[in-house]
């Protein structure tokens, strides 16, 4: 099975040739099968942000391929472009990006650059409202009249609108409060879940990261650093800690109670798993 | 692509023409340009060339960064001499149908070419040499005396400020927001005229309304911090002139003499 994104060799220098050359990312080589739920971690600077650009044609590699099922994306500018549909890109805070008179509208914004038909279109407007939770009655409204999560929601629709095979997020709960933030998660595993598509999230916390995944990179210095199951990574607490990566908080406490005898798994990282083995530790069924 | 834009850009450095007093500068730069357009002789070009070669090799401000400033500038700086080029009157050298080129034209478009020129990589000096505070700190000082007849110097200064800071902020924002809209399939390339200028709302409208945004967040920071206009604001940093200030403006007078001087004896 060809992965349905894929680098090869991926670098990427910003200002070659100026005294302000810097790399981005070096050597990477990445792919991702089609369904795959893909976190991503790393510091500001570690080259996240400007792999993500990368694999819908924002960015165009220094060095190395991109190739969306198996064709690479600078092959032909019309690839370029039909690439951004295939392969949808939600930036940091993107209720800033909103214009439209209505929430409606701009939703349709994406699928009106496909060159869809008016009924594909609105089908397609309200089917990725519902994934995000705004309601018939808000798309008639100014987007600027919503509140920052319901107008963070319509940025997301925007994008989902588009029906993308894959779906990347940069920090999408970044500046919510926690019930907002978890509201969006949930959506976008249900998008995943309702699609079938492939996710790529960046995050910086750990704890988001440890709930949706299957799958984890850890960026560090424009490489990947690590490539894994959440408890494999996780199960590499002193590795990350060098980089100034921490393991959830849960984790945290686990592997101290593990440290200190108490024979519970030391790769817990979610708040129910360590829920369900302290019950089973205790000889009780898991639902107190 | 837009992270290229030099214009009124600082680069920051402790050279002889980094340390000078910032209203030295913008007299000196007044001076300069009076005494580019004080030439009329070909031979009185020499001693503003000297005299932006001296301070460009003094700062360390590498040639290359200057050039590349001027970019954007360039096509109205061709523009600019081809009209001199074919539409002054004179001596015809050479003419091909109702195109003529004379010799006046040729002159005149050599004097157009690098009076514009000098001009603009002397005032790039200016900036890539003065932080934008010390610059509108200058000019406030230096326009100080109009405010008895009532000229909000001091506002007018802070609003200069205000505006350069926020240069660097807002071209970054169109990058994003660019990005942001490119992702959702936006074509800013292609089409024509009408249509590009359509292909903008996206990007402009947001533009606009977090420049607004930020705005009105600045206005809530000052506020919060007392600010309350110029009167009885005192400044961290004094400006005060030195020795070096007295060897500038020595220099660019001796610019100025040489100038004219070369006016009357010149070719």
């Amino acid at each position: 099975m060809t992965p349905i994104v894929k680098t090869e060799g991926l670098t990427h220098l910003y200002s070659p040739g100026t005294p302000f050359e810097r790399i981005a990312v070096q050597g990477l080589d990445f792919q991702a099968m089609k369904g795959e739920f893909i976190g991503i971690i790393g510091h500001t600077g570690s080259g996240k942000s400007t792999f993500i650009q990368h694999l819908n044609g924002l960015l165009k590699p220094t060095e190395g391929r991109v190739l969306f099922e198996g064709e690479d994306i600078w092959s032909s500018k019309t690839k370029t472009h039909g690439v951004r549909f295939k392969v949808g890109l939600v930036f940091q805070y993107p209720e800033y990006q909103l214009f439209e008179e209505t929430v409606y509208k701009d939703i349709a914004f994406g699928p009106k650059n496909m060159k869809l038909s008016d009924e594909e279109i609105d089908a397609r407007v309200r089917e990725a409202a519902g994934f995000v939770g705004i309601g018939e009655e808000l798309l008639e409204k100014s987007p600027f009249d919503l509140s920052g999560g319901q107008k963070r929601r319509v940025a997301i629709a925007g994008v989902i609108a588009m029906r993308p095979d894959v779906l990347i997020l940069d920090e999408p709960t970044a500046g919510l409060d926690p019930a907002g933030s978890a509201e969006i998660l949930a959506n976008i595993k249900e998008y995943h879940r309702g699609m079938g598509s492939t996710v790529l999230l960046v995050t910086h916390s750990m704890e988001d990261a440890a709930r949706s995944v299957d799958r984890l990179l850890v960026f560090s210095g424009g490489h990947i650093v690590m490539d894994g199951t959440p408890p494999e990574i996780f199960a590499r607490a002193d590795e990350l800690a060098v980089i100034d990566l921490g393991v959830p908080e849960v984790t945290k406490v686990v592997a101290r109670l593990h440290k200190l005898g108490l024979d519970v798994p030391a790769n817990i990282y979610t708040v129910e798993q360590a829920k369900a083995a302290l019950m089973k530790l205790k000889g009780g069924a898991a639902d107190a | 692509m837009l992270k290229n834009i030099t214009l009124g850009q600082y680069f920051p450095g402790s050279t002889f023409v980094h340390r000078l007093d910032p209203r030295t500068k913008l007299l000196i730069i007044v001076v300069y340009i009076v005494a580019l357009f004080l030439v009329d002789k070909i031979a009185a070009y020499l001693p503003v060339i000297v005299f932006l070669a001296l301070s460009v090799a003094i700062s360390k401000i590498k040639p290359k960064v200057l050039v590349s400033g001027m970019k954007p500038l360039f096509i109205i700086i061709v523009i600019t001499a081809i009209i001199n080029l074919f539409f002054t009157s004179g001596e015809p050298i050479f003419k091909l149908w109702v195109i003529s080129v004379t010799k006046e034209g040729v002159r005149a478009a050599i004097f157009m070419l690098l009076r514009i020129s000098l001009l603009i990589m002397g005032t790039f000096m200016l900036t890539y040499t003065t932080a934008p505070m010390q610059l509108t700190d200058g000019l406030e000082s230096l326009l100080g005396p109009l405010k008895k007849i009532k000229v909000p110097v001091h506002e007018l200064a802070m609003m200069m400020s205000i505006a350069l800071r926020f240069i660097p902020t807002l071209i970054e924002e169109t990058d994003k927001i660019m990005n942001a809209q490119k992702a959702r399939g936006a074509d800013f390339e292609t089409g024509g005229l009408l249509q590009k200028a359509k292909a903008m709302l996206p990007l402009l409208i947001p533009l606009f309304i977090s420049a607004f945004r930020r705005a009105d967040e600045l206005a809530t920071a000052m506020e919060s911090r007392c600010y309350s206009g110029g009167d009885g604001r005192t400044k961290m940093k004094q400006l005060s002139y030195g020795s070096i200030d007295a060897i500038a403006g020595a220099a660019v007078i001796i610019l100025l003499a040489a100038v004219i001087l070369l006016n009357t004896f010149g070719v």
